[in-house]
């Protein structure tokens, strides 16, 4: 669709950018002195509407040529002799327009007097005609510009959802694959128990899996699917795994991205307690502190553990998470400290907003 | 089975989890001719246990407190039939390049862990000859690829010692073994001194005479010792020879 036919304004806005230029022809016209000025403006009204639309067809043959995909010789050629065909079509309607006016009694021998200014007329056709072509030329490239603006926004928009689904994506296999040797085990020893732990780990999986679908859920939710993943360690790791937890009342209702800190309980474990002969405690704090959350989770660990693979992965996965949701208005810092690690986040305290 | 009467295969099992154990027990009580000598939640414990008590058969775990499975079978320097148990599918090519005998990903069934123990029977029997590995390599086979080690495990009979790479002086070749300097101390490993050079970070180790490995960060100057050679002079005293070959290295390292 021609951009300036698509709409009503934009053909409005067109017609009336072509107004300094019937004036313009008109006083091309009187200049001479052959014409008195109520014929120049009764040939130069009607004729440049005529040629306004003749100056529209350019946009196609401009849209055909790309400017950065065409030689430069056959834009040249081409453009000028779209401007020589058109000039000389809207010559041929003045010569005939204006031997009709010659006939009426209005405008007598209007005709002879006109032609000397053939020349004039019809250099001054083919300038705006090529006055066009620019035009749409400019307006080819903004457009291009603001689209591959548009792609990179779109581009950034769908890289994020991506990164975000796939951070989301996070129950660790090695837990599963451990948790269901422990069932294996218990099957035969204590079928019981084996049917607590199959529950307990189908509740922390369906969860988990439920979860991932959500862009926030309140503190409370998190803390259960904390507790239903101890539930599952506990099995595994027996008085080894001890969890002490302070949390503010006031904070349980407060918004957070799901599955954010179930991981660090997750790394206290694996990272942590897992590597002590005797066990340990993790320490989980959450307090308000104005207008946002204070989260601390510490756990005793072995400073001389034999090293594990893909440590810190889940660390740095908070910390992006963390980045992408609140940008700095959320902080996040991890680490030894003495005899324990430490991991101290804070988030502005959002809360769902209350139906008046 | 024809060792059935005879001898029983002595087994030790490692695991920190006791159901881990517990299923492991529980298979096994249908194989008559295994004997559980002794079970352990950690690596020290492991490899006390096993230095001590000599067992023909191993179900170790990988990932567990103090040393990993792969560190218990180095300072026990092979000897015995090892059975890798664990959730991870990750590890089992170094498992293999140990002389693992097998490689039970958890959970197993009971007929997956009979086929282990088939496999046992067949390398403790000699049908399968057991690649005799020297220390040395089980060592480098040990260490995970691509990465540099960051410690050192050492055992002095059921003692065992973890050396953390930063705290290493200087590491001296003798005869089969190095003696590795830390602290004014010396702890003696069995390995080869280019294999524990492979395994150091060159960022920080050099080996600057056939003998001898230098920790970078302790040396303090470099003096003059007799024609074509010099000696390195490390923090605390000591001084190490360095070679031509040696000191042209070194040059280049404090040149930069």
């Amino acid at each position: 669709m021609h951009p300036i036919l698509s709409k009503y304004r934009r053909l409005g806005y067109y017609l009336l950018a072509w107004t300094p230029f019937a004036a313009l022809f008109a006083l091309l016209l009187r200049v001479p002195g052959t014409i008195s000025w109520r014929e120049a403006i009764f040939i130069s009204v009607p004729l440049t509407i005529l040629y306004s639309f003749v100056c529209l067809s350019p946009w196609y043959m401009c849209r055909a040529r790309p400017l950065d995909k065409s030689s430069p010789s056959r834009l040249i050629s081409e453009h000028l002799l779209g401007a020589l065909v058109a000039s000389g079509l809207w010559l041929l309607a003045i010569d005939f327009g204006t031997f009709k006016f010659a006939q009426t009694p209005y405008f007598p021998g209007l005709h002879q007097r006109i032609v000397p200014d053939y020349p004039l007329v019809f250099v001054c056709g083919v300038l705006l005609y090529l006055f066009w072509v620019a035009f749409y030329y400019v307006f080819i490239a903004i457009e291009a510009s603001k689209d591959a603006e548009a792609r990179v926004l779109q581009a950034g928009i769908l890289a994020r959802e991506a990164e975000l689904k796939a951070l989301k994506a996070q129950v660790n296999p090695h837990f599963l694959f451990n948790s269901l040797n422990s069932i294996s085990a218990l099957t035969g020893s204590d079928p019981p128990r084996a049917r607590e732990m199959c529950i307990l780990l189908g509740e922390f999986l369906r969860r988990t899996l439920g979860l991932g679908e959500k862009s926030a859920i309140p503190l409370e939710e998190e803390l259960s699917l904390i507790h239903s993943f101890l539930a599952v360690e506990k099995v595994r790791f027996g008085a080894r795994v001890q969890m002490t937890e302070t949390v503010d009342a006031a904070a349980l209702d407060v918004l957070l991205p799901p599955l954010l800190l179930q991981p660090l309980i997750e790394n206290a474990v694996v990272h942590g307690i897992a590597n002590l002969v005797a066990g340990g405690t993790i320490r989980l704090s959450v307090l308000p502190r104005d207008g946002s959350l204070a989260i601390l989770v510490e756990n005793t660990f072995d400073p001389e553990a034999p090293p594990r693979r893909k440590s810190g992965v889940g660390l740095a996965n908070v910390r992006q998470r963390l980045l992408t949701r609140y940008g700095n208005r959320a902080s996040f810092q991890a680490g030894p400290s003495g005899e324990l690690f430490r991991v101290a986040i804070s988030i502005p305290a959002e809360r769902e907003a209350v139906a008046p | 089975m024809s060792r059935e009467g005879e001898k029983k295969i002595r087994a030790i099992l490692v695991d920190d989890e006791d159901l881990a154990r517990q299923i492991l027990r529980e298979y096994l009580a249908a194989h008559t001719d295994i004997e559980i000598v002794a079970e352990c939640a950690n690596g020290f414990d492991a490899v006390k246990a096993a230095s001590e008590m000599k067992p023909d058969l191993l179900f170790l775990d990988i990932q567990m407190p103090k040393l990993d499975g792969f560190e218990v079978l180095e300072l026990l320097g092979g000897g015995m039939a090892v059975v890798f148990v664990t959730a991870y599918d990750s590890y089992a090519i170094r498992a293999f390049e140990v002389h693992a005998v097998d490689y039970l990903l958890k959970p197993f069934s009971a007929d997956r862990f009979g086929a282990a123990l088939a496999r046992v029977k067949e390398r403790l029997a000699g049908k399968i000859s057991t690649p005799a590995m020297p220390p040395a390599e089980l060592a480098a086979a040990a260490r995970p690829p691509a990465q540099y080690l960051d410690r050192v495990v050492v055992r002095d009979g059921t003692r065992v010692t973890i050396i953390p790479v930063a705290k290493l002086d200087y590491a001296e070749a003798q005869d089969d073994y190095v003696a590795l300097a830390v602290e004014g101390k010396q702890h003696l490993k069995q390995q080869t001194i280019a294999s524990l050079e492979n395994a150091l970070d060159p960022a920080h180790f050099l080996r600057v005479h056939r003998s001898y490995i230098v920790n970078l960060d302790r040396v303090t100057r470099i003096e003059p010792y007799a024609k074509d050679s010099h000696v390195a002079v490390l923090q605390g005293g000591a001084k190490i020879p360095v070679s031509r070959a040696g000191y042209s290295r070194l040059r280049a390292f404090l040149d930069r």
